[in-house]
């Protein structure tokens, strides 16, 4: 029989650590329990239950910047307010994401820390440059998301360490959010291949900044300066998309598994660029 | 360990093990089995309860997180032996085949018509997307929860 720990504060949730520093901790479960189940991960000394840690849990903002704390749920930050109106990229992604079941157990900071190539706020996380807040209970670190995540659920947490919250610049040069996740159905599918972007479009059509990434297409998510260069200065068009679009496929590093083929992968990495011109916000 | 919680209205106290699945120890010990295991791994909706109002899936649950929570089953939906509004629409509207998927559906269903009184057939799909059917192909389950919202706005 495991204990499981249910702490109401951090500092109690330091404690219960502190006593039993190899206990596994999770937050919805969704990951953790699955692997558990099916013995990829091995009977833990006693399980640590972020659910009613409501330190960790809230959404704040100040002048610039938006902090999510780690243990809010997908389908509270999908009703947030400040999610909808700072990071829709963000909410486009969370309506994706596994089911109204998953959303209401999963947490932000499970889909981090799981480090899937395929976590769906991923992408969207990784343009808007967010930065995750560390913390063992006397020191905290902040790093990017890109440091802190260093392969296929592969991340640099420490031992005796938690995922606090997740930092975030509002992105107020931006004026067109979009994600598109590709699954082999709508609901509980992961992705194929997803793209998060964030473009700054002039009254005239013409692509002033660009910030793009794609999910499901490599060992984690990808960026390429070169498909944001080759859109930066360029009109919003067909032309412009299929460009960068042969640039990405070269770029992405997908791979064969029961889902689809990397060729298909590849395909799709371009594809869903194309897309941005029906998704655009009306001039 | 002991846990209290309120189950179906009734508070409930039980000496488990810590670790055990929710939907065992509602199964198992509670003896009601209207809670389904289906995948076991949060994909199919069949083990859906509610936790406090908000439809969870009790496979991925552990006993410890009923502490001190209002669980409701498909048990305790029913009022006095009067059936819910959505069992009796789902009964009108033939939205129950083999009936496995039935229980989470209609704890899911009555999640979203509490959010949501007056949802769209897409908001609908959408509230059940966490909810597998393998026998009705969906439309009379969608049916019977738009009758329901419909009843409901018309009383």
């Amino acid at each position: 029989m495991t204990q499981v720990y249910l702490p109401r504060t951090l500092a109690e949730l330091w404690s219960y650590l502190e006593g039993k520093p190899e206990a596994l901790v999770y937050a919805g479960g969704t990951d953790l329990l699955v692997k558990m189940r099916t013995g990829k991960v091995t009977a833990a000394p006693a399980l640590i239950c972020l659910e009613r840690l409501a330190e960790i849990r809230d959404v704040r903002e100040t002048a610039d910047a938006i902090r999510i704390g780690a243990a809010a749920t997908h389908a509270e930050l999908l009703r947030h307010p400040l999610i909808l109106t700072h990071l829709p990229v963000l909410t486009q992604a969370l309506h994706t994401l596994g089911s109204p079941l998953i959303r209401n157990m999963g947490t932000i900071g499970g889909n981090i820390c799981t480090a899937s190539p395929a976590g769906d706020t991923l992408p969207p996380l990784y343009i808007l440059r967010a930065e995750v807040e560390l913390c063992n209970g006397e020191t905290i670190r902040i790093m990017t998301i890109e440091e802190f995540i260093t392969g296929p659920g592969a991340t640099q947490l420490q031992k005796g360490e938690l995922l606090t919250g997740v930092l975030l610049k509002k992105p107020v040069e931006y004026n067109f959010h979009h994600f598109e996740k590709v699954g082999q159905r709508k609901s509980m599918a992961c992705a194929v291949a997803s793209m998060a972007a964030l473009l700054r479009l002039s009254p005239a059509g013409v692509i002033e900044a660009a910030r793009l990434s794609w999910g499901s297409v490599g060992p984690t998510v990808v960026t390429a300066a070169v498909v944001e260069d080759a859109l930066i200065g360029e009109k919003l068009s067909l032309e412009t998309l299929a460009a960068a679009a042969g640039k990405i496929k070269q770029i992405v590093a997908p791979i064969d598994d029961v889902r689809a083929t990397a060729e298909y992968r590849r395909s799709v990495s371009g594809n869903l660029l194309l897309r941005l011109l029906d998704a655009r916000p009306p001039s | 360990m002991t846990i209290h919680f309120l189950l179906n209205g009734k508070k409930t106290t039980l000496d488990v093990a810590p670790d055990r699945r929710a939907v065992d120890v509602l199964r198992e010990v509670c003896g009601l089995t209207g809670t389904k295991e289906g995948c076991g791994a949060g994909e199919c909706g069949a083990c859906t309860i509610l936790v406090d109002g908000e439809s969870r899936l009790s496979c991925l649950m552990l006993a410890a997180q009923l502490a001190g929570r209002e669980i409701t089953t498909i048990e305790g939906i029913s009022d006095e032996g009067h059936l819910h509004p959505l069992q009796d629409a789902f009964i009108q509207h033939g939205a129950v085949q083999c009936g496995f998927c039935t229980p989470g559906m209609i704890l899911s269903a009555s999640a979203l018509l509490n959010r949501n009184p007056n949802p769209s057939r897409a908001d609908i799909r959408m509230g059940l997307s966490g909810n597998l059917c393998r026998c009705t192909g969906y439309q009379k389950i969608v049916d019977a929860v738009a009758a329901t919202a419909r009843r409901e706005e018309e009383s």
